[in-house]
């Protein structure tokens, strides 16, 4: 019997469809957001409130998973950017060749800000990288503070954190402090927001944030 | 659960190494997962038992070589077992220390028979 080193990464040819799309999206100046969360936190309404305030002139798509339905396309379509529904019959998550056949279907574009919507799940998302520049991690106020610790590696990845459904605050038990503290625990440097997409408070801030991010690229590229 | 696709991400590894070395037949696979992976255990052990002898491998074992957590103290240089989250470093008490490691989702090798 001979045992015969591998020392592969299990996901290595997702890493490495993976590694061509950031390639891409570099050479094309294009900046990509993977946004995680558990089912319901918000991550549609948030981008739909997100896209009513990006930049006239910004060229935006956006990939939604969902396992079954269309309807977060039907929603994200209505802001009047190209929405792509990318639905993963069964799958826990978006992986990178579900990107690279979805951005097939939009041949010789070239956009300023892919946004993608991943299928509500913090757990399995976390282990697929889709050639994203940042993982943006929403966590709703209704779901309890000790998320963060729950499920360290969705923060730990994630370069932001958004703190969601802040006008529930006034009804449910949730400690605002003590989930940026959290976070913070898993990774040190994580950029914390609070939004509400029903007020709208905050969503100011995190907008700007993301702008920031996508003028930075655009000078790069 | 996406331990399915991990399962069969290991097994397609197992396939080309078998490819690579005819006449001889793998008998055991050895992964390398953190405590961060994202990966069920139970689960993974689950869909292996479920996958592995559809996809051709009879007897073929799977051996887990589990990794906690580990920081690596910035000042000291000690590595440590981040346990509740503590990143504080035990031996100097320095709370500037970084992940190294437990986030591992690796095959590290693969057992042949003749
Ligand atoms: N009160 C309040 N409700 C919100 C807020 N954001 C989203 N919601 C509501 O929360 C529910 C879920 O929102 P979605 O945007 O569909 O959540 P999601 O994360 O996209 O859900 P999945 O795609 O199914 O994982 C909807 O009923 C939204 O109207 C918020 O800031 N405040
Ligand atoms: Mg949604
Ligand atoms: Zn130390």
């Amino acid at each position: 019997m001979e045992r015969l080193e591998i020392r592969q990464k299990v996901l290595n040819e997702n890493d490495r469809v993976a590694a061509a799309l950031r390639q891409r999206f570099a050479e094309q100046g294009t900046a990509v957001f993977n946004f995680i969360s558990s089912p319901g936190s918000g991550k549609t309404m948030l981008l739909e409130r997100t896209l009513e305030r990006l930049p006239l002139g910004m060229n935006v798509a956006v990939l939604t998973g969902d396992i079954q339905t269309d309807n977060d396309a039907r929603r994200l379509a209505r802001a009047g950017y190209p929405v792509q529904q990318i639905t993963t019959a069964g799958a826990c998550h978006l992986d990178a060749r579900m990107i690279e056949r979805a951005l097939a279907n939009w041949p010789g574009e070239e956009f300023d800000l892919l946004l993608i919507e991943n299928v509500g799940n913090l757990v399995c998302p976390t282990s697929y990288d889709l050639g994203e520049q940042a993982k943006i991690a929403v966590l709703s106020v209704t779901e309890g503070e000790d998320k963060p610790l729950k499920y360290p590696s969705a923060f730990f990845k994630s370069s932001a954190m958004i703190l969601n459904k802040t006008d529930l605050l006034p009804w449910v038990p949730f400690d605002c402090k003590a989930a940026r503290a959290n976070a913070r625990a898993i990774h040190p440097e994580i950029e914390i927001f609070e939004t509400s997409c029903t007020s709208q408070q905050g969503l100011a801030e995190w907008c700007e944030w993301l702008v920031a991010k996508v003028d930075a690229r655009c000078v790069a590229a | 659960m996406h331990e399915m696709g991990i399962v069969s991400s290991v097994l397609d590894a197992v396939h080309r190494v078998a490819e690579k070395n005819p006449g001889r037949r793998p008998s055991k696979v050895g992964l390398r997962i953190g405590e961060w992976a994202g990966v069920d255990l139970e689960s993974l052990r689950f869909c292996f038992d479920a996958l592995a002898p559809s996809e051709g491998f009879r007897d073929l074992d799977l051996e887990i070589d589990y990794r906690y957590r580990q920081n690596r103290c910035q000042r000291c240089g000690l590595e440590f077992r981040v346990k509740d989250y503590e990143i504080q470093c035990p031996s100097c008490l320095s709370d500037n220390t970084i992940p190294a490691g437990g986030e591992e989702l690796d095959i590290a090798w693969v057992e042949l028979q003749e």
